[in-house]
């Protein structure tokens, strides 16, 4: 089975945590054309992580490395959920008795219904697992 | 008028003359000590300068000086003039480069070391009748064991209460009534705070002793007010055994330094050249009573200068209370910091930059240092843990190296000033204490 295709390239982005930087972050890949499909801001003590999903996440890595940032890219998945009342509790309980354990996870609800982005410590054996529960995996093609 | 006490009268008060040759006399002795130390072997035949060269206490200008990084340099025992068997204590003070600085004592020199704090407490007023709490760090830091073992010589009933917990140590002061306290100004300062919060008074207290950091008179008064005590200033360095090494007498103009057991000279650092009286210069000490590790002309780094006038004491002659530094030490919560020690901890750890930038500011009394510094490009991995996880690695490294707790900001790289020339690393942002 091919788990690859499912796994996307998230860009996580060092910044301190003080007025501006998100904005900076922005433009940048506005400037780029580069288009922002969902992220969160972590953050813990006096800095922060932005993690985006973008749709060409090697040009947004390219373009802020030159301006500076520290950039990483991390491995996630994408969940299909239903856009409506109890659609995240019908994919986060596949997820529970999948026994998939998620470190961090956020959502974003577009034209083509609502995601759930996650982030697993093991990526390859949580695709099995999630697609042999159910639940329907969003491919890497359909972000970037 | 106060009654005058001495601990040894003979000594302190001692002429012009017959202190001048009893220091020459313990010069020479010194002079003998170090040759069974390679460094000043080395040293005293590059300089050309035998035992027959030092015919007046003023020959001794004519020996190179020995800095702090002599003795780094000599780490552990380099500077060890006994066999080791005959040391009976070690000290550190915090290095550098990551290295302590090793001091050691022979069984005389702890005796004398305690001599001399007793001479300081005497002549403050303080006796055997006197409870004294001891609330500076009992360890490797020379200002705890020092001040305990002088006290205990002079007969007080010593409470070893070394630093924390103020609740615990203001119960203790009304409970054991303890008339006299030894610890750093600003904690002097925070422990009048939280006595206040805890709505109770320190009335037995009368005497308060205060040394490793600078403070002013106007510190002065506050504590004055708030502890009900005389505040005194206390100096030493672990070099020059520790604590005792000068210290106020109750005219409180000035600290006697201990001429029979140090000799002085005030230098331009710029120069080397011996300044006159009344005027600023770094303090250079060539200690005469020390067996186990006998310096020459050693270079304290601490600003001062001798006072002109003489003593109504009938003490000798006095230095100017210090203020500042010749180098770029700090002193914080009392424990003294070179940035190259941060500098020195941060090129270990390959995560975070090079670069940084320190910060120290006053609060509620207490000071607290910030240290800025870069996270690494390649060892970014985009986990917001893995990052948590690098700033308490390098909290931990620096409290290990500098006895600090620190507070470690993880900025973006190349976000710090990059300096040409002489870097600016430091920001002191406290107000004179």
């Amino acid at each position: 089975m091919d788990t690859k295709k499912f796994v996307i390239k998230q860009i996580s982005v060092f910044s301190e945590n003080r007025p501006g930087r998100l904005a900076a972050i922005a433009h940048a890949l506005g400037e780029e054309k580069v288009n922002i499909l969902a992220f969160s801001i972590a953050e813990a003590n006096g800095f922060g992580v932005v993690r985006a999903l973008v749709d060409h996440p090697q040009k947004a890595h390219d373009k802020l490395q030159s301006m500076g940032f520290n950039i990483a890219f991390t491995d996630v998945i994408a969940v299909k959920m239903k856009d409506q009342p109890g659609g995240l509790y019908e994919v986060a309980k596949i997820l529970g008795d999948a026994g998939i354990n998620i470190e961090y996870s956020y959502a974003y609800s577009g034209k083509e219904g609502a995601v759930l982005i996650l982030r697993v410590d093991q990526v390859e054996d949580a695709i099995k697992k999630i697609q042999k529960s159910g639940a329907t995996l969003i491919e890497r093609s359909v972000f970037h | 008028m106060v009654l005058q006490m001495f601990w040894d009268k003979k000594i302190e008060t001692l002429k012009p003359v017959e202190l001048r040759e009893l220091q020459f006399k313990r010069l020479k002795k010194t002079f003998n000590q170090v040759q069974n130390v390679p460094f000043y072997r080395n040293l005293l035949a590059e300089a050309g300068i035998k035992k027959t060269s030092i015919k007046t206490l003023e020959d001794i200008r004519k020996i190179p000086f020995t800095k702090k990084q002599d003795l780094r340099d000599g780490y552990p025992f380099g500077f060890f003039a006994v066999p080791l068997r005959d040391i009976v204590r070690i000290h550190t003070t915090s290095g550098t480069t990551g290295k302590p600085t090793v001091v050691g004592y022979t069984r005389n020199d702890l005796d004398t070391w305690s001599d001399l704090i007793a001479r300081n407490m005497t002549m403050v007023g303080i006796t055997k009748d006197d409870i004294f709490q001891n609330m500076v760090n009992y360890g490797m830091f020379t200002g705890g064991l020092g001040f305990h073992y002088g006290a205990e010589k002079i007969g007080m009933t010593v409470i070893p209460s070394a630093t924390g917990n103020t609740k615990r140590q203001i119960d203790m002061i009304n409970d054991f009534g303890v008339t006299t306290i030894h610890c750093t100004p600003s904690y002097a300062m925070h422990l009048s705070e939280v006595a206040e919060e805890m709505g109770t008074g320190l009335d037995s207290l009368k005497t308060g002793l205060f040394g490793a950091e600078p403070w002013s008179e106007s510190t002065r008064k506050t504590l004055e007010e708030r502890l009900g005590v005389t505040a005194y200033d206390s100096y030493g360095m672990s070099e020059l055994f520790g604590p005792g090494v000068a210290f106020e007498c109750q005219e409180r103009d000035g600290l006697h330094i201990w001429h029979d057991s140090y000799l002085v000279e005030i230098i331009d650092p710029r120069t080397g050249e011996t300044v006159a009286d009344g005027e600023r210069g770094e303090l250079v000490v060539t200690p005469l009573v020390k067996e186990a590790m006998p310096l020459l002309r050693y270079r304290t780094g601490d600003v001062t200068m001798l006072m002109e006038d003489g003593c109504l004491c009938k003490r000798g002659k006095k230095i100017a209370r210090l203020t500042g530094r010749s180098d770029d030490m700090l002193v914080i919560r009392g424990i003294n910091v070179f940035p190259s020690q941060i500098e020195h901890v941060l090129l270990k750890i390959p995560e975070v930059g090079n670069q940084f930038m320190v910060y120290i500011d006053r609060i509620n009394h207490l000071d607290e240092m910030t240290v800025d510094v870069e996270i690494n490009r390649e060892f970014f991995s985009g986990e917001l843990e893995d990052l948590a996880r690098l700033q308490k690695k390098v909290v931990k490294e620096l409290r290990d190296a500098l006895e600090l707790r620190t507070t470690v900001k993880l900025v973006e790289p190349g976000s710090l000033p990059r300096f040409e020339g002489k870097a600016k690393r430091v920001i002191d942002r406290r107000e004179a204490i």
